[in-house]
């Protein structure tokens, strides 16, 4: 290596360990029920013991974004300490009758989803203050969805780091290929958050990439 | 339908921009944008979207682009072209646009009446 370079090397290395952030806050996004909310309860129980919400099939089970702060995730000799924040699924649209095919009355239907939309605009918003993504992409759907073109462009647009979970590899019909070639720029680890099948390989690129 | 040009869009501030758009879809106008919006554009658009929903009226929106796409080039960063280039974005009310199938280079949509 020249001298230069490693000058240069090492100047990185003390600037970046002098400025560093202790933590760093990272947002789990992605449409609703990729698995989301799963995912976040399975990384806090896992390093905290803790869950971070309730999980259903309705769409926008969760209507609040959630903040989970100092999960230290300890991986292959690296170590990250993270705020989470684990936010409503985002969409374009949200129709009551929607609710309704899932059981709820009309009232209620209409209540969920005005709490929706008001959930969707706060996960707008936390993405302006984030250090970071994991996306969370259902992998037995369309990669090509207006939200995650959306956050990864915002994410892009701001040089942030993303890292895309794409989640529900213990369903049959999952391609977590598809999204590779959908978005081959940014790191994937195929998982299911629900049954925790490689779990600890997305541990390693959290502590990796985040770190 | 209404297909509106860089040109016109290049003069407008985001909220003009929102706005002529939303004003548009809750007319039952399917917007289509020759070079579409910034992602930051495309977060207010959502955002500004979620505001404006009504439970009987207005369900939100159905928004079809391609992924943006990055200047490589050196002149263009020499000269600070922006780095992300949006392109053609199809916009219109959910209850009467539905994207069929999309990928990186084809959006096959469904329009139909209300």
């Amino acid at each position: 290596m020249g001298l230069i370079k490693k000058v240069k090397k090492n100047f990185s290395s003390i600037f970046k360990h002098l400025f560093k952030k202790k933590t760093a806050k990272i947002g789990i996004y992605g449409p609703p029920n990729a698995g989301k909310t799963t995912l976040a309860n399975r990384i806090i129980r896992d390093w905290t013991g803790d869950a971070m919400g309730a999980v259903s099939n309705v769409p926008h089970e969760t209507r609040r974004a959630r903040r989970r702060e100092g999960v230290t995730i300890e991986s292959n000799g690296s170590k990250v300490t993270l705020d989470i924040v684990d936010t409503p699924g985002l969409a374009t649209k949200v129709d009551f009758h929607e609710f309704m095919a899932h059981g709820l009355e009309e009232e209620e239907a209409k209540r969920r989803a005005k709490e929706a939309t008001e959930g969707i605009i706060e996960a707008v918003k936390w993405l302006d203050d984030l250090d970071g993504v994991i996306l969370v992409m259902d992998a037995t759907e369309d990669p090509f969805t207006q939200v995650n073109v959306t956050v990864i462009g915002n994410m892009e647009a701001r040089k942030l780091p993303i890292l895309i979970a794409a989640n529900k590899i213990d369903l049959p019909e999952s391609s977590p290929a598809r999204i590779r070639s959908a978005f081959p720029q940014h790191p994937l680890v195929p998982i299911s958050a629900l049954e925790g099948q490689n779990i600890d390989t997305l541990y390693e690129e959290i502590a990796d990439h985040f770190g | 339908m209404d297909l509106i040009s860089e040109e016109k869009m290049a003069n407008m501030t985001a909220m003009e921009k929102i706005r002529l758009i939303l004003d548009g879809v809750k007319e039952g106008k399917i917007i289509v944008l020759e070079k579409g919006l910034t992602p930051t554009e495309e977060a207010k658009l959502i955002e500004m979207t979620m505001t404006e929903i009504t439970p009987e009226d207005f369900p939100g929106i159905e928004i079809e682009s391609y992924p943006s796409s990055h200047n490589q080039k050196l002149i263009d960063r020499i000269f600070r072209k922006p780095a992300v280039r949006t392109r053609l974005t199809v916009i219109g009310p959910a209850n009467q646009l539905k994207t069929l199938k999309k990928d990186r280079d084809l959006i096959s949509a469904l329009v139909s009446s209300q």
